[in-house]
């Protein structure tokens, strides 16, 4: 059993000069055999390393990651979480992640900072306008909180916003979901890791993936960079390398891989206290607790696992906040920094089984993926347990690209992808 | 970002073109007469290749022809150019 985090475990341990707090996970080498293996260690597949633990009560597990924990698109993202989806499978998904951020600190006795500060997605043209209030509606008949707002409405939110209806891209209007916020990135990845190392989980940091072994249509196990690893079941959730392991098992999946974009300025005091959205004009932008804006900007035309980005992407992203915001015109950029992301046809994600016995997809998370992390987790963790989704999950099997069921979210997620 | 070297008009700056995605994926003869599996195959199913991949691409703002080129995603290394009909020049 760990110690408890609280405030009588900070007092304590100041006395040693906090140099004395228990690894929040072990360090392990890997076991010859485990009844279920999570190939990426990054929030997806750490939660569902845990809740495989927690609600399936599977102990002899693993999660394999090929350089630390949460270091790939857990690390990398703006941290926007929010359930304003258009269609009922994604709202019923994302709300779903939605209900668990907001005890998810509580849960893992592991503060991930979710702050409900409100999202707000900015419409710059008439169909915005059309496309927002029908998006509104939906939302609302699906139990998510949503309202729009006028221009007026908009400035009174946000002050910062330049509303003058006579730049390139007026603000006509807007959304709001209160609810919707940010969490603490790491902190995510952390949680859990800990929370699932608490429950006997092998969390195996530095080990690659290398092959699949599966015998006719069932798997086996799997070639690492430390070995051969059996396993009856494999979840795989490598984001933008989803790819790469599935070309391993000899399976395709309807993905592209692309190289996504964000940034951060330096460190200015309180300006902007929620998080702004802007779909058509490509540019969100929220303030870290150190004071950093985060920046995310657009994804790549082109297949790449570069982890860089172009910089005219960039370069539009800032013409926009700028156009925006006329307030950050003299703010210095910190840090840029690029993410794969792993792109569905019809913008959604693949919670599924496969072909293959055993074998398990969590992928096409694309450009949003951070929001659904816990439900994520939860509902892969209930498909590979059960060898059945969960009802949550059941639109967003891998068939659908055969039967032409599509959950096609693209524009209707209020996100340009 | 990186430069393309169109065969028609010389080394540009990424930018001006526009990916097409993977090539050499054959529009079938029949589509009539394709199962739902094959013709799932040929709309959506991708090799996303970490490594050496062999691309469309069009000269948007410049020629807007098209073209394929042989391009290591990893690094984002173009190891051929070679235009539409022809085989790569590079494994």
């Amino acid at each position: 059993m760990k110690n408890n985090y609280s405030i009588f475990s900070l007092i304590k341990n100041a006395f040693s000069y906090h140099e004395n707090w228990e690894k929040a996970w072990k360090d392990p080498e890997p076991k010859k055999e485990y009844d279920a293996v999570i190939v990426g260690g990054g929030g997806h597949g750490l939660a569902t390393a845990y809740y495989l633990a927690k609600k399936h009560n599977m102990r002899n597990i693993a999660v394999v990651e090929k350089g630390w924990i949460g270091g790939g698109n857990t690390g990398r993202n703006t941290t926007i979480i929010r359930s304003n989806y258009l269609w009922d499978a994604s709202a019923g998904l994302y709300d779903h992640a939605l209900k668990i951020w907001e005890g998810l600190s509580q849960e893992l006795n592991y503060n991930v900072m979710f702050s409900q500060r409100g999202v707000m997605n900015l419409a710059h043209n008439l169909q915005d306008v059309r496309d927002l209030k029908r998006r509104t509606h939906a939302n609302r008949l699906n139990g998510i909180d949503a309202i729009y707002l006028n221009t007026e409405e908009v400035k009174k939110f946000c002050p910062i916003i330049n509303t003058s209806q006579d730049i390139r891209y007026p603000v006509l209007g807007g959304t709001l979901q209160r609810r919707a916020g940010t969490a603490r990135h790491d902190a995510v990845a952390w949680g859990y890791a800990r929370g699932a190392d608490e429950m006997g989980v092998d969390i195996i940091q530095n080990c690659e993936v290398k092959g699949i072994k599966r015998d006719g249509d069932i798997v086996e196990g799997i070639e690492t960079t430390k070995g051969f690893i059996k396993a009856k079941k494999i979840g795989v959730v490598a984001a933008g390398h989803s790819s790469v392991i599935a070309n391993m098992a000899g399976l395709k999946l309807p993905l592209e891989s692309k190289p996504l974009q964000a940034l951060v300025s330096e460190p200015v005091k309180p300006i902007i206290d929620t998080v702004v959205m802007s779909n058509a004009v490509h540019a969100y932008v929220s303030q870290s607790d150190k004071g950093e804006l985060v920046i995310g900007a657009g994804t790549d035309d082109y297949i790449s696992y570069s982890q860089k980005g172009s910089h005219d992407i960039v370069e539009g992203t800032l013409n926009a906040i700028l156009e925006l915001y006329p307030i950050f015109s003299r703010m210095r950029m910190l840090r840029q920094w690029g993410g794969i992301v792993d792109i569905c046809p019809d913008a959604s994600p693949i919670i599924s089984k496969t072909s293959i016995k055993g074998l398990y997809f969590n992928c096409g998370w694309g450009t949003g993926g951070f929001k659904a992390t816990p439900g994520s987790g939860d509902l892969f963790a209930h498909t590979i347990a059960n060898d059945e989704p969960h009802k949550l999950n059941a639109a967003f099997n891998l068939n659908r690209f055969v039967s032409g069921d599509l959950v096609d979210e693209h524009g209707a997620a209020a996100v340009a992808h | 970002m990186f430069l393309i070297n169109c065969p028609f008009c010389g080394e540009r700056e990424q930018s001006e073109f526009k990916a097409g995605g993977e090539a050499h994926i054959e529009r079938p003869k029949q589509p009539t007469e394709l199962s739902d599996d094959e013709w799932a195959e040929f709309l959506f199913m991708r090799k996303n290749i970490k490594g050496v991949q062999f691309e469309r691409w069009n000269h948007a703002h410049g020629c807007r022809k098209w073209f394929n080129i042989a391009r290591d995603t990893s690094n984002d290394q173009i190891k051929a150019v070679y235009k539409m009909g022809e085989k790569p020049t590079v494994k």
